[in-house]
């Protein structure tokens, strides 16, 4: 287990940066922007910006966590990364919030975030190699004390043992010699056999806290001398506030001041339950606007009239799919239609902010720091390194918390107040004023060759850009890639294919959601093979399988949750079975859903789910197993029960009981079994509720319900 | 101004001089710094405020102080004196949480079920956890951690 200077070459040499801390110690920092950094060694003071890993005198062990916790389990897995190759317990590493800076740049992502099932692929090589590169610093610091071979030396937990198997030095000890040692010019990475913590379930660090109720989130930050802040923003889509009436809200005792703000009117108060009360009182009339065009009918058919519109970009093609659609005698079509969703975050949107003339420091919830002080930055003015933004624990984020909506409230107003100021979305706030998932049309259109498998593929993705507002520069030509994930890059064999996207845009902020547009496509693309199955007289999954030859990967998920789900066994009457494939994220899902009678007033039931995932290797396979089970939990809510709608310019859906989310006892039973097919862990964060829907609604028409090509899906 | 609230929080008599419409949820986070009991909705629709009232699960955010007046009311916080009660160490066992946001309610839920129901049948989990929104989906790990707390005799590890 030790160096021995044969490994490969450490190909991130010229990214690691090794420094002596402030008081002694040792810095390892992973520079991700810039691959050109100056010296090795430098000494590094106080802040120590961009240190990854601090081993201290102390003997504290500190690693800094660049992503956000949401629940996905990065405050386990990162840490194990690090631990398994520094020979550490999970126990002895202690987790800092990392602050912004360039070293802390999601590399998939292209900033400092958390999303799209990126945190375990993207730190894979760079914090095992942080941690054996620390180990071997260590290693060769107590050899060159002890006089022996630094190959005879063994390291464990947290100490460097001497070859006579008695005598000991902790990291502690030699951290500080460590740091003034050159990097080493290779290290091995530790065997699959001898991992001891990847691979293994593990307890999460942050469960203790999550069942005492010491967990910190956003709303839990208090300040001295904070106040509480909530702004009431107007109603309608595309109007301004245009009157507001402030009397009664200012009277209220513990209302400290209501003032308009950029966007809307905030009410200041000592505590939440005034700042409640505040916002209750307070009167907003906006601008009538004649004509609101966020309206559910208007915007539906507006993206439908788009389905044959002409123009549209392409965004993947392979043979002459047209020309045999136009050909062929007999052509399957279907248009599937998605509605707006909701986040519904359990945490409303908040936000803490701390504003002086030199200085801005924010508590947050977010997912995207770098947004997060680029927002602070554009109203308070101040450079970037007087900005420092805390990253609190999430309470959800689903792509919500990458948007800066509620930062911006909090710093305006903490700067205009001159003190700390918590800004408190309610759940109104929260449904009124999301970035939802946007609501998709989708026309299918495919030709059945003799083998009855389909031949030409089209597909046109119709909806507003989601990129057009968060990614500008990745649209172009009319194609936000965002929109097509899921359509493109299909694992079948489909030889003539053509995939378009056509913008329509709508009065309506859209967002990222949960696994993106390919849960959209997915749902879609699922949904149509099993009406073509259905239409050739084949069975889905063979189907699928022999579209999937060359696909070892895919078929292996499908047939294992086939076998799981019994699919060959007949079911009993009443009862309909669905099946669907999805992949994305380096990592491939299967599922089986089956459908019953309800025991009693007709109408069906979600009986069982069976999940096979295939994510490569699993770091913590019990997480892999928590992500699936919550990710069916939340494809079941989203194809079952909810529906962002818009009357009149206004969303329809003002609180809890008005968004049908899943409770405790519609969740069905869950089978979640793990195939390994890779040495390297892919994402599985969006990667569970993506087969939910077209499998369930497979499993409806199986029963003898009628296909529904529109969610939510009606079980009744 | 106003007239004092005498409670028992957590095992302790206290007298707070808060507003007596007050929800219990605000009293706690803001005034007792009690931020354990979480704000989800303030509207009685999600459960993540719940705690005990004289040991039945209420909605502390639709629970006016007033309510309270000479009456125990326990937090997560008060759940259990060391964090050990049976269905933390099986919420931990089974890693329950993900974002965590819903579990203090969901603990409290379903600490207020087995101290009326010991070996709570399926349907009485049921009726008694389906009033707390788990966004994150931790419903089928929280069924296995109610039915491990309930019977340690099986669940020995
Ligand atoms: S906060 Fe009380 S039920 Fe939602
Ligand atoms: S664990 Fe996130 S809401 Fe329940």
């Amino acid at each position: 287990m030790t160096d021995r200077g044969s490994g490969p070459r450490l190909n991130r040499r010229a990214l690691l940066k090794l420094g002596l801390l402030a008081g002694g110690g040792l810095v390892l920092g992973i520079d991700a922007a810039d691959a050109t950094e100056g010296p090795d060694a430098a000494v590094a003071t106080g802040f120590a910006p961009g240190a990854w890993l601090r081993l201290h005198t102390d003997g504290r062990i500190v690693l800094m966590l660049a992503r956000s916790e949401m629940g996905q389990g990065v405050t386990s897995t990162l840490p194990m990364l690090v631990a398994e190759e520094l020979e550490v317990g999970l126990d002895q590493l202690d987790l800092e919030p990392a602050p912004v800076a360039s070293d802390y740049v999601n590399r998939l992502l292209g900033e400092q975030a958390t999303g799209c099932s990126t945190s375990v692929r993207e730190a894979w090589a760079p914090l095992r190699e942080a941690g054996a590169v620390a180990r071997t610093l260590l290693v060769r610091a107590a050899a060159a004390r002890w006089g022996v071979a630094a190959e005879d030396c063994r390291a464990r937990r947290g100490a460097v043992h001497h070859p006579d198997g008695e005598t000991r030095l902790d990291y502690a000890a030699l951290a500080e010699a460590a740091a003034r040692l050159p990097l080493p010019e290779r290290v091995t990475l530790k065997p699959p056999a001898q991992w001891q913590l990847i691979g293994t379930p593990q307890h999460r660090l942050d469960t203790p806290d999550k069942v005492v109720g010491a967990a910190r989130y956003g709303l839990d930050v208090r300040l001295p001398g904070m106040l509480y802040a909530s702004v009431a923003r107007c109603p309608l889509r595309g109007a301004r506030v245009s009157a507001w009436r402030a009397d009664a809200a200012r009277a209220l005792p513990g209302v400290v001041a209501v003032l308009a703000v950029r966007h809307g009117i905030a009410v200041v108060a000592r505590d939440t339950w005034s700042l409640l009360r505040g916002r209750a009182a307070l009167e907003v009339d906006c601008d009538p606007v004649a004509d609101p065009a966020a309206d559910q009918a208007r915007m539906e058919a507006r993206l439908r009239s788009r389905l044959d519109a002409r123009g549209a970009a392409l965004a993947e093609s392979r043979g002459d799919a047209l020309g045999e659609l136009a050909r062929a005698e007999q052509v399957l079509e279907a248009d599937y239609s998605l509605p707006f969703l909701a986040h519904v975050c359990m945490e409303p949107m908040n936000c803490t902010a701390e504003v002086s003339a030199e200085r801005c420091v924010i508590h947050v919830p977010t997912q995207a720091q770098q947004r997060a002080l680029a927002t602070a930055r554009r109203i308070t003015g101040l450079a970037p390194e007087r900005i420092e933004v805390r990253t609190t624990l999430l309470g959800g984020g689903f792509g919500r918390r990458v948007e800066q909506d509620f930062v911006a409230d909090a710093v305006e107003l903490a700067q205009r107040l001159g003190q700390p100021v918590q800004v408190v979305w309610t759940r109104a706030d929260d449904f009124a004023h999301d970035h939802y998932r946007p609501l998709t049309c989708h026309r299918l259109r495919a030709t059945l060759g003799e083998d009855g498998l389909p031949r030409a593929w089209y597909h046109r993705i119709v909806g507003p850009s989601v990129l057009a507002r968060l990614a500008p520069e990745a649209v172009s030509d009319g194609l936000d890639p965002a929109l097509v994930e899921g359509a493109t890059a299909l694992p079948y064999a489909l030889p003539a294919r053509r995939i378009e996207y056509r913008r329509a845009d709508l009065p309506v902020s859209v967002g990222l959601w949960r696994g993106g547009a390919r849960a959209h496509n997915v749902y879609v693309v699922e949904s149509f093979l099993d009406e073509l199955a259905a239409t050739a007289g084949r069975d889905p999954l063979a189907l699928r399988l022999a579209l999937l030859e060359d696909r070892p990967r895919a078929r292996a998920v499908l047939e294992r949750v086939a076998a799981l789900a019994g699919w060959s066994q007949p079911l009993a009457p009443g009862h309909g079975r669905g099946i669907a494939l999805a992949t994305g994220y380096g990592s491939l899902v299967a599922q089986v859903v089956e459908v019953a009678p309800r025991a009693e007033g007709g109408g069906l039931r979600v009986a069982r789910v069976w999940c096979v995932v295939d994510c490569g290797l699993a770091v913590d396979p019990d997480g892999v197993r928590a992500q699936m089970e919550g990710g069916i939990a939340f494809g079941l809510s989203a194809a079952l029960g909810e529906r962002i709608s818009f009357a009149a310019g206004r969303v329809e859906q003002r609180r809890l009981a008005d968004y049908r989310l899943l409770r405790f006892d519609e969740m069905p039973e869950v089978e979640v079994e793990l195939v390994e097919a890779a040495a390297t862990p892919g994402g599985v964060g969006d990667l569970g509720p993506l087969p939910l829907a077209p499998a369930l609604a497979a499993a409806i028409a199986a029963a003898g319900g009628e296909r529904q090509r529109a969610l939510p899906l009606r079980l009744a | 101004m106003d007239a004092m609230i005498s409670l028992t929080l957590n095992g302790e008599p206290m007298r707070l001089d808060l507003d007596p419409d007050m929800p219990l949820l605000w009293a706690l986070r803001d005034h007792l710094g009690l931020t354990g009991t979480r704000y989800g909705c303030g509207e009685g629709e999600c459960g993540a405020c719940t705690v005990h009232l004289d040991g039945q699960p209420v909605h502390s955010c639709t629970l006016p102080l007033r309510a309270a007046a000479g009456r125990s009311v326990t937090t997560i916080e008060g759940l259990s004196p060391d964090g050990r009660h049976p269905l933390q160490l099986a919420w931990i066992v089974e890693e329950v949480p993900q974002c965590g946001y819903c579990q203090s309610g969901q603990l409290m839920s379903a600490a207020a079920l087995l101290a009326a129901h010991p070996q709570p049948t399926p349907e009485q989990i049921d009726a008694a956890m389906s009033g707390v929104l788990c966004r994150c989906g931790s419903y089928a790990r929280i069924r296995r951690a109610i039915q491990r707390a309930a019977n340690p005799e099986v669940h020995n590890d």
